[in-house]
């Protein structure tokens, strides 16, 4: 069992920083972790369930906002959804949908139509490509748990 | 409206799920620091409470100004009798929110009678100097850059309670106002009472260059701190 518990370490080990490393999540992930403890063992599952959530709804209200066939585009109805995304993802450490963020941020500023849906398509295949991403690392700490070991701390330095 | 005025806008099951706390909370423990936490972003509310509950707080987070004033009892309808007893040690608001800025709250906690001495700070995504000068010029205690990290807000907390601690190099992290150029070092601490909490009595208390920045990890980007950009500019306090 031990060796079962040490080569599931280290799968998850290698997993998480290859997460950060393809930059999928930043420093402000590791944040979230410091807040975890036996008390609330699943918080960043939580709150990262809350965001992939938010995700859903504010990409829904970009597409509708941008959708042409009810009259002219409001971008700054698109830039407002825009705004909060970049502010949770920010706060959960999700990198590459934050930069995504950035960039749609100015297209809806610069009231470039192709760009922000250029954008939106990315958000929505990005924060999902996180979301499988982040299901594998949670599956990988709960195959821990049932192999009665504890999920090592990852040093991402 | 629930027991505790329905204010906390987290949905039960989340709140429980996450361990963050119950709905109906016990009367509030007179040593305990109770903050008042608004942000309109959900995921924003949930990390900002979790934050200030492993340091400690009592924490009520709701999800606009207006749901803060009227936590406060500064809404327009007639304050219910609880609140003379209200306890609130610290608000700590979003500054872009629908409907009412968090300037906007900010200036209306200034003008009150009953919360006025209460610090105020605000946290924002965005490091733009003018914005978080008129802040601190309407009296915020503090300027945070989002993404918040636990050591802001354990910063944050240390100068909340009465006896402040002295780092080990002497220096008291006193964190808003510019310092006088130069720094001399400090002699003595002195107690952040909320009484004395006004910008002006900030203006007494000397800090080390050094103390003044945030963290490393607080830094979102490569730009300087806030609070570092403000000693370059000529107090504009009072």
């Amino acid at each position: 069992m031990d060796a079962l518990i040490a080569q599931l370490q280290r799968q998850f080990r290698d997993y998480t920083i290859s997460l950060y490393q393809q930059g999928f999540l930043d420093d402000q992930f590791t944040e979230l972790k410091k807040l975890q403890d036996d008390g609330s063992p699943d918080f960043v599952a939580e709150v990262l369930t809350l965001f992939f959530e938010d995700c859903v709804k504010l990409i829904s209200n970009m597409a509708r906002a941008l959708d042409k066939t009810t009259g002219t585009v409001d971008f700054s109805q698109v830039g407002a959804s825009v705004h909060q995304l970049k502010g949770s993802s920010s706060s959960v450490g999700a990198k590459r949908v934050k930069a995504l963020c950035v960039s749609f941020k100015e297209y809806c500023e610069a009231k470039n139509y192709e760009g922000c849906v250029r954008c939106l398509q990315q958000v929505d295949i990005e924060y999902k490509a996180l979301k499988t991403k982040l299901q594998d690392m949670f599956n990988l700490e709960k195959q821990i748990i049932q192999a009665g070991g504890r999920v090592p701390q990852v040093d991402i330095n | 409206m629930s027991k505790d005025g329905g204010v906390s806008c987290l949905r039960r099951s989340e709140m429980i799920g996450i361990g963050i706390g119950e709905l109906e909370s016990p009367p509030l423990d007179s040593d305990q620091v109770h903050v008042l936490a608004v942000d309109d972003s959900l995921v924003d509310r949930i990390v900002i409470e979790r934050l200030l509950r492993i340091t400690s707080c009592k924490v009520t987070a709701v999800d606009s100004g207006w749901r803060a004033l009227e936590f406060l009892g500064l809404d327009d309808k007639k304050a219910a009798v609880e609140f003379d007893r209200l306890k609130v040690d610290l608000i700590i608001t979003d500054y872009c929110m629908p409907g009412m800025t968090g300037y906007e709250l900010l200036k209306k906690i200034k003008e009150s009678t009953s919360f006025k001495e209460v610090p105020v700070v605000i946290m924002s995504s965005e490091n733009v100097i003018t914005r978080i000068d008129r802040c601190l010029e309407e009296g915020a205690e503090d300027f945070l850059l989002k993404p918040v990290k636990l050591a802001d807000v354990k910063r944050l907390k240390n100068y909340l309670t009465k006896d402040v601690k002295v780092a080990a190099d002497g220096n008291k992290r006193k964190l808003t106002t510019p310092p006088p150029p130069p720094p001399p070092p400090l002699s003595s601490t002195s107690s952040m009472e909320s009484s004395d909490s006004t910008v002006e009595s900030l203006l007494s208390m000397v800090v080390d260059d050094d103390s003044l920045t945030l963290s490393p990890e607080s830094i979102a980007s490569p730009v300087d701190s806030p609070l570092r950009r403000r000693e370059m500019k000529s107090p504009g306090l009072d």
